[in-house]
């Protein structure tokens, strides 16, 4: 469920990042504030915890596959949601660098997705509103399972909204969104019985460790909602500014499609122009570059294509041999440097 | 996961490298964090059809793998294993997006491929970019640096503790599945009751290490800093790799370089 930098546009990115940098500074905040350091250890060792708990699997009974804890849920469970939070941030930094998992940029959105949602969003909202002042165990078993679904699902669906608010990949919205929802759907069952397990394992062991009575977080401080609300508007804005910022390729693709031409004016605007020129000064032979493909008349419906990436695209062998030389001059590059260390 | 040894294994010699003693591995980890940082925003910011101009941007990881000695087999390798996930999502793109934006001879190219073909090719970029900032500088001095530029401290606490157990609960998370491993029979024994307890046991033996730790703390002092005998110094050499690797993304992002080699040499040619 992790997004990849590569699926990523910088906008959506940037935004998601504003989101869960301002959760965490939030977050912080309110933990540093707090007297008791025996947290401080706690939240470390647990986040370690959850790493190595990740990589277990167990087989699930009737399916040739397996599954794993996902963990967020719990930890909120077991912390709180700040520090649940934080504990989770934590993991995926670690798991970003050094297993590239998701991706530096795409931390926000994994942080949003798996750490906000569960941590800040259904946590305080959902499984607190729903096991009440005094669980019965049944209930606190519905009570988690449903948290634990509606957490991979909105993590998902999240997902589903930052993919498509990048724009990098082509599958629409539908699909897309019958692909994921079932599946998490799955997941989030899976999730909520192995919560569900190891709390009442937990429970029976050592029920000092689980949060004693319900009142103590029973307040709802406007503080959380404040946040939860301020994450919800952000979210929604980056995948809109994502949206946004490719409306005028399709406008201008419905300009050259009114006039009937690919190439509205020799005009060029802005950078791409003055660099086309410099260009064209430069090559010796610019006629070479840039034939035009008949594509740019084919229907384009469903990826309006500007007549700038088309032109970038290069239909040209230029193109294709100055890629390939490029990239065997940076290989070059770094084997000399190497060579001349050694 | 392939597996947790394995996993762990390849973990340990990521931050093995960074113990190296090469220019780039002296510099202030600020300056090394916003290059890749500047690196990234520079690959992502393409739009999804560009293919040509991301390319020239492979100096980026080149020239610090040469530089900095680093083995390039290993560091491919963890690339390799990256990109099937990205490839998952954009595989759809070929069947979305048939519109042709290419054409070699008889050869139609659809957009779908060449966006396809673009999003493989911004894995490798980032993902070499993330990989080489930890084999440059290890993870303790990225914390350090990302607390320096601004990043709450009891995140920064939060990341070094993650840091220090993570080995230490990993090796125990092993030891109990590879137990539950030799008892288990085939399926039998690996379902749901024994991954529940056995989860439960390691959080219960995490939960008093924690409480071992806090006593420990206490004893020595711990006042919430931990302390690290290096100085870092934002110099002269730092500013010059942040400035001119900034520099260089800038005018890649502003030019397309494959494009203006391409016609400079097919001009040679012809």
């Amino acid at each position: 469920m992790h997004m990849a930098d590569a699926l990523m546009s910088a906008e959506v990115g940037a935004a998601m990042w504003a989101v869960s940098a301002g959760t965490i500074a939030c977050c912080s905040a309110r933990l540093g504030r707090g007297v008791d350091d025996r947290r401080v250890p706690l939240m470390g060792v647990l986040g370690a915890f959850l790493f190595a708990a990740q990589m277990i699997n167990f087989s699930i009974p009737g399916t040739g596959s397996s599954g794993h804890l996902g963990g967020g849920l719990l930890l909120a469970i077991l912390l709180g949601p700040g520090a649940a939070l934080l504990t989770i941030a934590s993991v995926l930094v670690v798991q970003a660098l050094f297993f590239a998992d998701g991706g530096l940029l795409a931390l926000g959105c994994n942080i949003f997705n798996v750490g906000v949602i569960p941590a800040l969003i259904v946590y305080p909202f959902c499984y607190r509103t729903l096991i009440g002042n005094d669980p019965s165990p049944q209930r606190l078993t519905l009570a988690t399972m449903i948290s634990a679904v509606l957490a991979l699902q909105l993590g998902s669906f999240a997902v589903v909204l930052e993919t498509l608010g990048s724009g990098m990949s082509s599958l629409p919205f539908a699909p897309f969104a019958w692909l994921m929802q079932p599946i998490h759907l799955a997941i989030g069952l899976v999730e909520g019985a192995v919560t569900v397990a190891v709390v009442s394992f937990v429970r029976k062991a050592r029920p000092d460790l689980l949060p004693a009575g319900t009142a103590a977080h029973a307040r709802r401080s406007p503080a959380r909602l404040l946040v939860a609300c301020l994450a919800c508007a952000l979210l929604t804005a980056g995948a809109f500014s994502g949206l946004a910022s490719r409306h005028p390729d399709g406008l201008e693709w419905s300009i050259a499609k009114v006039t009937g031409k690919p190439e509205l004016s020799p005009v060029q605007k802005g950078v791409h122009g003055a660099m086309a020129a410099i260009q064209g000064a430069t090559a010796w032979f610019p006629e070479y570059d840039f034939k035009r493909p008949a594509a740019s008349v084919a229907p384009l419906h469903q990826s309006p294509v500007t007549r700038e990436q088309v032109g970038n695209l290069g239909t040209s062998i230029a193109g294709i041999t100055g890629t390939v030389l490029t990239l065997l001059f940076a290989c070059a590059l770094g084997l000399l440097l190497k060579r001349r260390n050694q | 996961m392939v597996s947790i040894d394995g996993a762990l294994l390849d973990f340990k010699q990521l931050e093995r490298l960074a113990a190296g003693d090469s220019v780039l591995h002296r510099l202030d980890p600020r300056a090394k964090v916003l290059a890749t940082l500047a690196f990234i925003v520079s690959v992502v910011s393409y739009g999804r059809y560009e293919l040509s101009a991301l390319i020239p941007f492979f100096i980026f990881p080149a020239v610090l793998i040469g530089a900095a000695d680093l083995p390039a087999g290993y560091l491919l390798k963890k690339i390799a294993l990256v990109c099937p996930f990205a490839l998952l999502v954009g595989i759809g793109n070929p069947v979305f997006d048939r519109a042709v934006l290419m054409q070699l001879g008889p050869l139609e190219i659809s957009g779908g491929w060449i966006s396809l073909a673009s999003i493989v090719v911004r894995a490798a970029l980032t993902v070499s970019a993330a990989l080489i900032l930890v084999a440059l500088t290890g993870f303790p001095a990225i914390c350090r640096a990302l607390e320096r530029l601004g990043m709450p401290a009891p995140f920064a606490v939060q990341l070094l503790f993650l840091y220090r157990y993570i080995f230490v609960l990993t090796e125990e998370g092993t030891r109990a599945s590879s137990a539950r491993e030799l008892r288990s029979c085939g399926k039998k024994g690996r379902g749901m009751a024994s991954y529940a307890s056995l989860l439960g046991h390691l959080l219960l033996r995490t939960w008093q290490r924690a409480e071992r730790i806090h006593m420990a703390m206490l004893a020595r002092g711990f006042s919430g800093v931990f302390h690290s005998r290096t100085k870092w110094h934002f110099g002269p050499a730092e500013l010059f790799y942040l400035v001119g690797w900034s520099a260089l993304f800038l005018a890649l992002r502003l030019c397309n370089g494959s494009e203006l080699v391409g016609a400079l040499v097919t001009g040679v040619f012809r």
